[in-house]
């Protein structure tokens, strides 16, 4: 029925349709809404952000907080809905709590890791010659070493803080930002309108940031979504091996103290892998999604 | 039937091997710059860090520290010191395991070799079987469960996915063992330790295969759709040849070109997986070997273990390209 109420005026009496609103079929907006993936990813994710924003309100008060008698398993009661840990804190309001943690991780490494990327990549592809050569070397270098042995690494001598693990992260994961934009800047390099901006007298600095850049952004968002993505499992990885920041509760480090009680009240250990699986999966799918929609080869389903 | 034409090493291969391994030098001459300024980064001397945690080491082996590494010399000076050592395949020694790192890392390596070739096996195995499935079937059931599955695979955490294995097999069921690579109350002899060390390996392969398995079937079921519109598919199927012997014969076998590749590039990525898996099971690998070190303030083992890992990231990414040039006429060797 409602399908008919939007189509029907329209093949009727096209003149007299609500234009002013109605969105060109190919731009952002309307791929964006037509592509299931990045729909469910932005769901996904933005509900995981509420929750991380809206923890303190919903749920004021200490974290780490014994609120009542430890071992209560989940759906059991509806006071504590998820149950308690061993130390009988909600595990609820840890997830919530820790949902912070993980998505500032995520979000710091991955901006880090992308404005090196950037960087690196745009020098060198826009540049060519030596400094390719050598920044390309660098760029070896880094995707040489297995990344969470050298995230270890870092964290470890940096002892584990959130800055040590952010730096740590971006460390190992710029690489790739940097060879796509590198791709992306020697497509553009010779293109016409840059060519006309050289022309114009226009300075390098200036023809990258507004002629080179903004034409090469759309991969380096999907991508970026995806080292979000990554970096929260890394993060995980770190605090569950004990590397994470001691006075922050994450995901990891709640997987990493409920594998204590494996045996007894594995509950502990597998709700906070289940949140990270449910927020890496709505970052790779609104990855995913926007691979489609800022592609307009594809078709959207 | 289609064969993949093996071509012996010529010329122009072996010249291009040599220009690859020229260019590799200098990345390693980088990962050495890179390990002594973490070296200086640690906290103590440099005799201190390499001699692991304070107090562990001999006064006399930290005095002969200090003068092989020059602390007293210049910057460079100690570098060029660092370097001659490593030159001669000297990573230093752990006195918390009373052991020559490089010796300590050699006795673990074929440990972490075992898993992560076991692993790789799995999930090229069960990866390129899903792979197939789901492009033969595509747009239709298993399909659709087949990527809502991968889509599960590429978002959960390896060592997450191994402690829930240990809840159900060694917990609930109590069918296979939680941890270690054998049993160390009843030792078995020939065969039997064969399956002992087996029955150890089940839970962490498969973890450590998950999200490999998710990565093979994506990229099998990619690679076969694609050859799948090839005009040498139509004419096998216009010769009335059955729908899975083309399928096997012409189709998959065409698609392994990507697979190799991505095979020889993930072995970083596999080493990394392994330091947790390890962790979870308590498999004596070179994983496990970095978490002790971690925890034992033993910078100078960790960093062993990061320069070695590199060091065979580098000779399988040679090798890659390598088989590659072989496998595929049509690779430009430069």
């Amino acid at each position: 029925m409602s399908l008919d109420a939007t189509s029907a005026p329209l093949a009727l009496a096209p003149a007299r349709s609500r234009r002013s609103w109605r969105l060109n079929p190919s731009s952002f907006t309307a791929r964006f809404l037509r592509s299931r993936t990045a729909l469910i990813g932005t769901t996904g994710l933005l509900l995981v952000s509420l929750a991380a924003v809206f923890a303190g309100v919903l749920f004021p008060g200490d974290p780490l907080d014994m609120v009542a008698r430890p071992f209560i398993w989940p759906f059991t009661t509806w006071t504590y809905p998820l149950g308690t840990d061993m130390l009988g804190r909600d595990i609820l309001v840890g997830l919530v709590y820790a949902a912070r943690v993980s998505l500032a991780v995520g979000l710091a490494a991955a901006a880090l890791a992308v404005g090196l990327g950037v960087l690196f990549g745009a020098l060198s592809g826009y540049f060519g010659g030596w400094v390719d050569q050598v920044l390309t070397r660098i760029t070896e270098v880094f995707q040489t070493m297995p990344s969470l042995v050298f995230v270890v690494v870092v964290v470890a001598i940096l002892s584990p803080s959130i800055t040590s693990i952010v730096l740590g992260i971006a460390i190992t994961s710029w690489p790739q930002i940097a060879r796509l934009v590198r791709a992306e800047t020697l497509r553009l390099r010779d293109a016409e309108f840059v060519q006309a901006a050289r022309v114009m007298g226009m300075g390098h600095g200036r023809i990258i940031l507004t002629h080179i850049l903004p034409n090469a952004i759309s991969p380096v968002i999907v991508a970026g979504s995806i080292l979000v993505a990554h970096a929260i499992l890394t993060e995980a990885a770190l605090s569950f091996l004990g590397l994470g920041d001691p006075n922050l509760i994450s995901w990891g480090s709640m997987i990493g103290s409920g594998r204590e009680v494996l045996r007894t009240a594995w509950y502990m250990t597998a709700l906070p892998g289940i949140a990270i699986s449910i927020t890496v999966m709505a970052l790779n799918l609104l990855g995913n999604g926007l691979n489609d929609v800022l592609n307009p080869r594809v078709a959207l389903t | 039937m289609p064969r993949i034409a093996l071509r012996l090493p010529d010329g122009r291969v072996l010249r291009y091997l040599g220009l690859r391994v020229v260019q590799v030098v200098p990345t390693i001459l980088a990962i050495v710059v890179l390990n002594f300024f973490f070296l200086r980064l640690a906290p103590g001397d440099l005799a201190e860090v390499m001699a692991g945690e304070a107090g562990s080491a001999t006064p006399e082996y930290m005095a002969l520290l200090r003068q092989q590494f020059g602390i007293d010399e210049s910057l460079p000076a100690q570098f060029a010191k660092y370097m001659g050592q490593l030159l001669q395949l000297n990573l230093g020694y752990s006195f918390r395991n009373s052991m020559p790192v490089l010796e300590l890392i050699l006795s673990r390596a074929p440990n972490t070799a075992l898993l992560m070739l076991s692993s790789l096996l799995v999930a090229l195995l069960l990866g390129m079987m899903f792979g197939a499935i789901s492009a033969h079937w595509r747009g239709r059931w298993p399909d659709g469960i087949l990527s809502a599955l991968t889509t599960v695979g590429f978002a959960t955490p390896l060592f997450w996915v191994g402690l829930m294995l240990i809840v159900l097999f060694s917990v609930e069921l109590r069918w296979l063992p939680a941890g270690g690579m054998s049993d160390l109350q009843n030792v078995h002899t020939g065969l039997a330790a064969v399956g002992d060390v087996a029955r150890h390996m089940v839970l962490p392969v498969l973890s450590l295969a998950f999200f490999y398995i998710a990565i093979y079937t994506r990229l099998t079921r990619s690679a076969m759709l694609e050859v799948q519109e090839l005009d040498f598919v139509r004419t096998a199927r216009a010769k009335g040849i059955a729908p899975l012997p083309i399928a096997v014969r012409h189709v998959l076998r065409n698609a392994l070109l990507p697979i190799v590749t991505m095979t020889g590039l993930q072995l970083g990525a596999l080493l990394s997986g392994s330091v947790v898996i390890e962790t979870v099971f308590a498999w004596p690998g070179m994983g496990r070997l970095a978490f002790d070190a971690v925890f034992q303030r033993d910078i100078n083992l960790l960093l062993g273990v990061l320069f070695f890992s590199s060091f065979l990231v580098i000779v399988s990414n040679l090798a890659t390209d390598l088989v590659y040039a072989l496998l595929d006429p049509r690779i430009d060797i430069r």
